[in-house]
């Protein structure tokens, strides 16, 4: 028994990094990998013209994308993504705080917010387009329009569930009402806010992708249907790769910021877990 | 001022919750003085309203009827002479900020040089033997740790009076002795004037130069009691004192008299 456990304490440093390089590289990367290579395997004995091979589509997208229409198509639909992302916090936090902290704006706002938040964003696009034609603020409005919701209710709850001890800690020290917002309400709230971030952020993909599907003449989403109506099969499916991608930077962007923000939050969990 | 002088007044103070299912007469009737520099425990029977009585002294909470005076001038909300330590640390902390940070915040809006507001920040972290943790989390201490910061941003604020409501009910035995002696030692050395509010018996004669007993629910003062024991306490000697015995076998017959309602309101 003793001899055993010593070996094993023996071994585990090395034993410990590979570990930590398999969860860090393996782990993550291996699955996709593995689904390339059956992707591979299956499209080579495959006649079907609409499923080209992964080797094919990596041709098409090196061809596609990195040259002239990375800044003619990718960069202006990352600009209008980053906008719309950016107003959706804004107006969905300031808002958000506003009606969560002030109830008769509740009462007066929620009918309303409901019935808003029920319409399906792509079907404004046409009155969008008609209000504001077809340009960038037109595109920017519509993915506001779907990706504020989540962030806007999220901040609500969360502004509405802020501590009644905190809260009396405040007026027993007269913090002032700034101070009140800034220390305690946001902080408070910050959870829940980060929580509609996150689904804000899928949302806005999806919408700056159908955004440019209409009436368009540039953009990731024009670029993907429109290889899709010509009939150019492996270009169409390098963009879905690379919109997975731009998904994937998106979202590891915001884990970054999230750590940063929440890490009092995640720090409170770590303790009671352990 | 004069060591003597009148701090806290409270007259006939009366607070009756109203609720759809008939009114709830928390508080009947309660009068005491509190003298600058003094140290009172008030204790009770439980559910005897201590903790009303309180946030309707630190303005929290407005009362039914009756005045409270802090220095003369009537209290109608919260004070700058006023600090509250609460109960529950763990929610009155600020878990997102360091404990200078939480130390601080109290202090933003009072009209402080940076020095001086850093120099106040710092002291009260020192007092509390706390300098090692100033830049941690209230999360990474241990209970009697967070409550200790409570207190250190209680007294940066530098008020008049300590307000504390049952504030070692969650720590244990060991911690809270040790807190005790931390608040009585803070009463010594700063001149604060403290006001505790406890269930405990024993903490009560032990911390208090005067023990407020209360009634049973619709509360009034029962007792105002002087605790006659040498001001130099420490938890061995002080509480082998025969006199301590006796008071606090007072108190607590006092208490078990409310409990059953054999007191007669005056």
């Amino acid at each position: 028994m003793t001899t055993h456990t010593g070996r094993i304490a023996h071994r585990s440093p090395g034993w410990r990094l590979g570990r930590r390089v398999a969860g860090g590289f393996l782990y993550p990367l291996g699955l996709p990998f593995l689904l390339l290579v059956i992707w591979g395997l299956a499209s080579s004995s495959s006649t079907n013209r609409f499923f080209p091979g992964p080797l094919t589509i990596f041709e098409a997208f090196r061809e596609t994308w990195i040259g002239p229409a990375f800044v003619d198509d990718v960069l202006p639909s990352l600009y209008r993504l980053a906008l719309g992302i950016a107003a959706s916090i804004v107006i969905g936090i300031a808002a958000g705080t506003l009606i969560g902290l002030f109830q008769w704006l509740r009462e007066l706002l929620e009918p309303l917010l409901e019935f808003f938040r029920a319409i399906p964003p792509p079907v404004l696009i046409p009155v969008v387009m008609l209000l504001l034609g077809i340009t960038d603020t037109m595109k920017v409005v519509v993915i506001v329009s779907g990706a504020v919701w989540p962030i806007l209710l999220n901040t609500i709850d969360g502004v509405r569930a802020t501590d009644s001890v905190m809260s009396e800690t405040a007026d027993s020290f007269q913090i002032t009402w700034w101070e009140r917002l800034r220390f305690l309400v946001l902080p408070a709230a910050s959870p829940r806010i980060m929580t509609g971030v996150r689904q804000g952020l899928s949302v806005a993909l999806i919408l700056m992708v159908i955004s440019e599907m209409f009436a368009s003449s540039a953009g990731l989403g024009y670029r993907i249907a429109y290889f899709q109506r010509n009939y150019l099969i492996a270009e169409m499916w390098s963009g879905i790769l690379l919109l997975g991608l731009v998904g994937v930077l998106l979202a590891a962007t915001f884990g970054v910021v999230e750590r940063r923000v929440l890490r009092w939050y995640h720090g409170i969990r770590e303790v009671n877990r352990a | 001022m004069p060591d003597q002088s009148t701090l806290l007044r409270v007259e006939h103070l009366r607070k009756v919750y109203e609720s759809a299912n008939g009114d709830v007469e928390a508080i009947g009737d309660i009068s005491f003085t509190m003298r600058s520099g003094e140290l009172v425990c008030i204790v009770g029977p439980s559910g005897c309203g201590k903790t009303t009585l309180l946030k309707c002294l630190a303005g929290l909470l407005r009362p039914t009827s009756g005045l409270v005076e802090m220095d003369g001038a009537p209290v109608t909300g919260p004070s700058p002479a006023m600090a509250v330590v609460f109960q529950e640390y763990g929610r009155s902390l600020y878990p997102w900020l360091t404990v200078r940070g939480n130390v601080e915040l109290p202090l933003r809006h009072k009209r402080l040089s940076r020095p001086a507001r850093e120099k106040l920040v710092t002291d009260a972290i020192e007092a509390v033997g706390l300098a090692h943790a100033a830049r941690s989390h209230p999360w990474q201490l241990s209970g009697g740790m967070q409550q200790r910061v409570a207190i250190a941003r209680a007294i940066a604020y530098q008020p008049e009076v300590l307000i504390m409501d049952e504030p070692f009910a969650a720590v244990d035995a060991q911690t809270r002795a040790d807190l005790e002696d931390l608040v009585r030692e803070l009463h010594a050395n700063r001149k604060i004037s403290v006001l505790f509010v406890t269930h405990d018996i024993d903490e009560s004669v032990y911390l208090g130069e005067r023990v407020l007993v209360l009634s049973a629910s619709p509360t009034w003062v029962q007792e105002d009691l002087t605790v006659d024991l040498p001001p130099e306490r420490d938890q061995i000697t002080t509480r082998a004192m025969p006199r301590f015995t006796e008071l606090r076998t007072h108190v607590y017959d006092q208490i078990q008299r409310a409990k059953r309602g054999q007191t007669v309101a005056p």
